[in-house]
């Protein structure tokens, strides 16, 4: 049913792009969206940048988006779409366009393409991310300073490696604050079910847990929390309007610095995909240092806590590696050896471990 | 603890009761509505935003039955009045209402308003456990179990209950005996989308108080599967409700727990559940058909 309705909005969508003005001078920028920005999360946080593009540029781009777009074959049309009616930098926004992409990509030498959260590049198709996982690390300190149950609930979204970055990056910070805390995970197996989601923080909450984290994206565990006078963490947006009492910060998504670096570097003609062993090299992988990712303001949290959770802030925006060993697994056993760290290429590949702090067994 | 869970299953079970129950009332007249999704989301959109420009929880609550009623007549129009499809156009409603809640809903992005509050009965809700698992709800959840009551007393008991299972089963023997189909009908139509309107109403009003696009997350085609799974009882779509919730709770704690079982495995339980209650039923095809439609989904012409 929703492919049906994407299928129709995506019919639409091209339809706008192709009888579109085609100015001559503007650098033109097209944007694949997977929802629409009424996520108040993900697409958001995306449409938010373009916006940023638009102001920072004026009349030098001229930008389209796409919404809605489906992943899979309906992607590689829209984006032929957009490469066809001039378009001379494409971002696609999720990480279910990557193969259509490249695909495309192929055709369209003279295109430049950004694929975010995915891992494949061509000649003419970089990648791009944030590091949320960052944001985490400091959830993890504040959590684990915060709770008195010693249970901290999390809800997670698909098993897939930035999921397991974000859920240990979060289990090593809540340990190095409270050893004695324990995380409970639930998968949710979605991004966006907002019923799910605060069936899952109630669950959380009648087992004892007393702060919360998410890495799903609308706001229900959050109220959930405040409903129940507890504590949480936001994500990709700020949602203090939904919990001004329980929100302890939001790790927030600017992704308008990717946007206008790139997009400056088209205009210069010194954009490049780069080269190198590493998989990140010559690509976007950036954080917390950045202003990639921004965390929102620190509150309803005592003083201590806050001061731990501004030195853990600036540890990581000055270089610290999160992933530096030692670091063992739930059952024991060392998965990163002292005087070791995972790289950014291993932390794609030797991160599906459930770091110490964390109950229960792996899924699948 | 054991309570807090129990309370959490009552709750997410409430929208399944409303929506269900009102399809239920569609379909033993004779008509297949596909739509529940789109005018539970009409609902949803339409019970958030009134709720928060009027501050009153309660003008929400109507105004999201009025939408969902109003979403319905469209297809009532469509399928009695022009005889069309009603498969096609009950997944056409569907489309309709998630692409228009969301059109409408967009101002409402970010928003976040006060849920329900609970209605304390003197004494009995301060009774152990009883207290907390049958006398702390809010007005929607215990309305819901009036309203299960009510259509079985309806179906069951009264005249025009009679008549409207008549016509669900042989409209042509109806339509002779001069009860009007199609209006009998339209009405059923209409309180199919009231209900639906109030059972999306709940979603932001109560489990998850702000409007997110798509909220209803696919429990409108829940509710139409409960349907089959009640044989078209409506004390069985209550019992439906409950083990669906429950379900949904219990792969949700068990995953709390640390169960050794894979979460998409447990995600897939609630459905996997329905599927298994569906082939146990039709197995057995006099139970099954006992209380089966035998019109539903076929056209009335009153020329023929």
């Amino acid at each position: 049913m929703k492919h049906l309705l994407k299928g129709i909005a995506v019919g639409l969508a091209a339809l706008a792009v192709s009888t579109g003005a085609a100015m001559a001078e503007p650098l033109k920028v097209g944007f694949l969206y997977l929802g629409t920005p009424g996520d108040h999360g993900w697409t958001y946080a995306h449409e938010l940048a373009r916006q940023k593009v638009e102001a920072h540029f004026g009349d030098k781009v001229e930008t389209t988006f796409v919404e809605n777009v489906p992943e899979g074959p309906d992607a590689a049309r829209v984006t032929r779409e957009l490469a066809n009616t001039g378009h001379d930098i494409i971002f696609g926004t999720s990480f279910g366009f990557m193969d259509p992409m490249l695909k495309v990509s192929k055709d369209f030498p003279e295109v430049k393409f950004e694929h975010i959260t995915g891992y494949k590049r061509s000649a003419n198709m970089a990648t791009g991310n944030i590091r949320f996982y960052e944001g985490r690390y400091v959830q993890g300190i504040v959590a684990g300073m915060m709770t008195k149950t010693n249970k901290i609930g999390y809800i997670a979204p698909f098993p897939i490696p930035e999921a397991y970055q974000g859920l240990n990056a979060f289990a090593i910070g809540m340990r190095e604050a409270n050893p004695d805390a324990e995380i409970m995970v639930i998968w949710a197996n979605t991004w966006e079910d907002p019923v799910k989601e605060a069936d899952a923080a109630k669950v959380l909450v009648a087992q004892g847990a007393d702060v919360m984290a998410q890495h799903t994206d609308t706001p229900a565990m959050l109220q959930i929390a405040e409903k129940a006078g507890l504590h949480g963490f936001g994500q990709a947006s700020d949602m203090k309007k939904f919990a001004p009492n329980a929100q302890l910060f939001s790790s927030v998504n600017d992704w308008s610095h990717y946007y206008i670096e790139k997009i400056q570097q088209v205009m210069d003609g010194t954009w490049s995909t780069g080269e190198g062993p590493d998989h990140w090299a010559g690509n976007t992988w950036k954080g917390m240092a950045d202003d990639y990712l921004v965390l929102s303001a620190f509150e309803n949290m005592p003083a201590d806590v806050k001061a731990a959770a501004e030195k853990a802030a600036a540890k990581i925006e000055g270089g610290y590696n999160i992933f530096t060993g030692p670091i063992k697994d739930n059952k024991g056993n060392v998965v990163v050896k002292a005087g070791e760290a995972l790289n950014d290429g291993t932390l794609w590949s030797d991160i599906f471990f459930y770091a110490e702090g964390i109950q229960g067994e792996m899924p699948g | 603890m054991l309570e807090d869970l129990i309370l959490t299953v009552l709750m997410t079970s409430v929208p399944l009761v409303y929506a269900a129950t009102g399809e239920l009332i569609v379909e033993r007249s004779g008509v297949l509505n596909l739509g529940v999704e789109g005018m539970m989301l009409m609902g949803a959109v339409s019970a958030f935003g009134i709720a928060m420009v009027s501050g009153s929880l309660v003008l929400g609550v109507i105004a999201g039955g009025l939408a969902g009623m109003l979403t319905a007549a469209l297809f009532g129009i469509l399928v009695l009045g022009f005889a069309t499809n009603q498969v096609a156009t009950g997944l056409a409603l569907t489309i309709f209402g998630a692409g228009l809640s969301g059109l409408l809903g967009a101002p409402l992005i970010g928003h976040a308003i006060e849920g329900l509050p609970v209605l304390r009965i003197p004494f009995l809700s301060e009774l152990p456990t009883v207290g907390k698992l049958v006398f702390s709800h809010d007005l929607m959840a215990y309305g819901a179990v009036i309203l299960v009551a009510a259509v079985a007393y309806f179906l069951k008991r009264t005249r025009a209950g009679l008549v409207l299972r008549a016509i669900g089963d042989n409209h042509d023997s109806a339509h002779a005996l001069g009860y009007s189909v199609l209006g009998v009908r339209f009405m059923a139509v209409l309180f199919g989308g009231l209900m639906a309107g109030f059972g999306g109403a709940y979603l932001p009003l109560m489990l998850t108080p702000h409007w997110a696009e798509g909220m209803t997350a696919g429990r409108g085609w829940i509710a139409l599967a409960l349907v089959v799974f009640a044989s078209w009882m409506p004390w069985r779509v209550l019992v439906g409700a409950l083990i669906f919730g429950g379900i949904t709770i219990m792969q949700l704690a068990g995953q709390a727990r640390g169960w050794t079982i894979p979460s998409q495995f447990l995600s897939m339980l609630p459905y996997l559940a329905t599927i298994v209650v569906l082939v146990l039923i039709s197995r057995n095809r006099e139970f099954s058909l006992a209380n089966s439609p035998a019109c539903l989904g076929r056209a009335f012409h009153a020329g023929k």
